[in-house]
């Protein structure tokens, strides 16, 4: 790369890097906090975070809109538990094979969708996610359908919440880092000039359909990660999981953190799940509440929250 | 083989079945089609006409013809209800990116889905066939319906009425003249912005008439607006977005293939059905009688 590569990226890299490393730190003593209910709030933080984000290479820096991301969380989730209770293979080796089929999954779906764009990509994308989930909801002799995937055991030595919030947050923050790297990479630089211009991406010689494949397939190895750690995390699975409105929320999520900021949706997903806690225990409408932030979001902060608060110069003293 | 009279009936229960699909799919192909938005919500238009027919039928429950003032009420107000979403929301998120505007119905899914849980709440209701239509026409030893016949029939009405709209009126020429290029029309000194408008009237219109019609003969659920908006997206993308005969075939294909799959391949109809909306995607993405988008 040329100047750019020399001056601005090293910089960018080192900050975030460091803003990882310092968030996961502090993330490290929440159970201290003896609060079962910060705990388990926190790793569903963690969990959809991840997922949001893994959406969000996609979204924000490619420009794609996947309307069916909740296909390849699904896939990791089922694929993890799968081996794990049918196959009885050990949680690691079931983890990797979770994300082997995230990416397999990604580079199927992916191979056929890059070749559309906009509105036709959106609606393909979420095409196939309806028939993974058609698959899964039919499928009763291996995902149990309708009744769901019961059971699921943490592994023994992640038996106990905080273990499994440890267990999370170190695969998260390994994720953050890479999905960091990537997005501040040549490659990530070239994804973005896509999301701005893909014709013109295209005449200067850049193959846009196989570095959106690639992305795509990157965004589905994220999305199964956190989808394998979802399932063992809830201790059961259902075909829900994959239908449409799941894919929603997580763009959703995204949307309200900020899709042009890298931590955003980890923001979104955390607003979203808090909120989500406190309604739930007031009224059970929380899709009219969510309905409503998502509506007075679009017309008043159109950036998302991470947007709005670098309009408003909140982060100069970080520099 | 079976009976040939059972296929027949059931061939019909699927035609009656695409009638509905075509009314609403075609409201939300229309508004595509014009808007450039694809609305969500049009789900949820056609679950409220529904819950709303019920309200007022019990209102009318003494009066014989109560079922067609309900009609007529429920889809008025539900068209209504859509030229002010439209006007008050919709019109001021044109300007922005397309993704804010499907997010923007989607958060009209969220909010009318539960409202219609908070009046109605989460229970079954339903409704009798009005009066005339109670009875059964006997055709090959088989019973069927005749609030279906007249279904299928006020279908094909409605496809034919809003063909000679389209096609023959001034206001016809207007719309698909929007469709090609709005700036050109309104440089042409159509009002363009009025024009938004009575098409998301016409379409949520279209959408509150066939919830007003399902009620009689579907369950009155909350839900409903989902399972009804992802079957009618299958249908629009068959068919082609935006294109009027596109959506009767799609409508026509899936009304059979759901008929049908459910008798000979239960567990796989619905894969099917994906399926072949995938293969229309990837080889025709602008659907079977659609054209592709210049924009």
């Amino acid at each position: 790369m040329g100047p750019f590569g020399k001056t601005i990226i090293p910089l960018t890299m080192l900050k975030r890097e460091k803003f990882i490393i310092i968030l996961t730190a502090l993330l490290a003593l929440l159970p201290l906090s003896q609060s079962r209910f910060y705990i388990f709030l926190g790793t569903d933080i963690l969990i959809m975070g991840l997922f949001a984000m893994s959406l969000n290479l996609l979204l924000g820096y490619t420009g794609l809109v996947s309307f069916g991301h909740a296909a390849y969380f699904g896939i990791g989730a089922y694929t993890c538990a799968l081996l794990m209770k049918k196959a009885g293979i050990i949680f690691p080796l079931a983890f990797i094979g979770a994300m082997v089929a995230g990416v397999l999954g990604a580079l199927i779906i992916g191979f056929f969708c890059v070749r559309l764009t906009k509105i036709y990509f959106a609606m393909l994308t979420l095409a196939f996610s309806q028939i993974v989930w058609a698959i899964v909801f039919k499928w009763n002799s291996l995902t149990g359908g309708d009744t769901g995937l019961i059971g699921i055991d943490f592994p023994a030595y992640l038996d106990s919440s905080v273990r499994f919030y440890y267990f999370t947050l170190v695969v998260v923050a390994v994720s953050l880092g890479l999905l960091q790297r990537i997005v501040n990479s040549p490659f990530g630089r070239i994804l973005t000039t896509i999301r701005e211009n893909p014709e013109r991406t295209e005449f200067i010689g850049v193959n846009v359909k196989l570095y959106q494949l690639i992305a795509f397939m990157i965004s589905g190895l994220f999305a199964a990660i956190s989808g394998a750690l979802f399932g063992i995390f809830n201790h059961s699975l259902f075909p829900d999981l994959l239908y449409w409105p799941q894919s929603a929320e997580v763009l959703i999520m995204s949307l309200l953190g900020g899709i042009y900021s890298f931590f955003g949706p980890l923001v979104g997903a955390t607003i979203i799940l808090y909120m989500r806690m406190l309604v739930t225990s007031y009224t059970q409408y929380w899709p009219f509440i969510m309905g409503t932030i998502l509506a007075f979001l679009l017309f008043f902060f159109p950036g998302g929250i991470v947007g709005f608060l670098r309009e408003k110069k909140v982060f100069k003293w970080l520099k | 083989m079976p009976d040939p009279s059972f296929l027949l009936i059931q061939s019909l229960s699927g035609l009656t079945y695409a009638m509905f699909l075509f009314l609403i799919a075609s409201g939300l192909s229309l508004i595509f089609g014009i808007l450039r938005v694809l609305n969500f919500a049009h789900g949820s238009f056609y679950m409220l006409g529904a819950y709303l027919t019920y309200q007022f039928v019990s209102y009318f429950i003494n009066n014989p013809t109560g079922f067609w003032i309900a009609v007529l009420f429920s889809s008025i107000a539900i068209a209504l209800l859509g030229g002010l979403i439209e006007r008050l929301f919709l019109s001021r998120l044109y300007i922005r990116e397309e993704l804010n505007q499907l997010l923007f119905t989607y958060a009209l899914v969220l909010i009318l889905g539960d409202l219609a849980k908070i009046v109605w709440g989460t229970g079954q209701l339903s409704i009798p066939r009005p009066q005339i239509l109670k009875g059964a026409v006997k055709i090959m030893d088989q019973y069927f319906p005749e609030y279906n016949i007249f279904i299928i029939c006020l279908g094909f009405g409605i496809a034919f009425f809003f063909w000679i709209i389209l096609n023959r009126t001034r206001w016809g020429r207007i719309i698909r003249a929007a469709a090609l290029d709005r700036e050109m029309l309104n440089a042409l000194g159509v009002n363009v912005t009025k024009l938004f408008t009575v098409v998301f009237i016409i379409g949520s219109w279209l959408a509150g008439l066939g919830g007003a019609l399902v009620a009689p003969i579907a369950a009155i659920v909350p839900g409903m607006d989902v399972e009804i908006i992802i079957n009618v997206f299958i249908v629009v993308v068959i068919g082609g977005l935006g294109s009027f005969w596109g959506t009767l075939l799609g409508a026509l294909v899936l009304g059979q293939v759901i008929s049908f799959g459910i008798l000979i391949l239960p567990r796989l109809a619905i894969v099917f059905i994906y399926i072949l909306m995938t293969i229309v995607l990837i080889t025709r993405p602008w659907g079977l009688l659609g054209k592709p988008l210049s924009r």
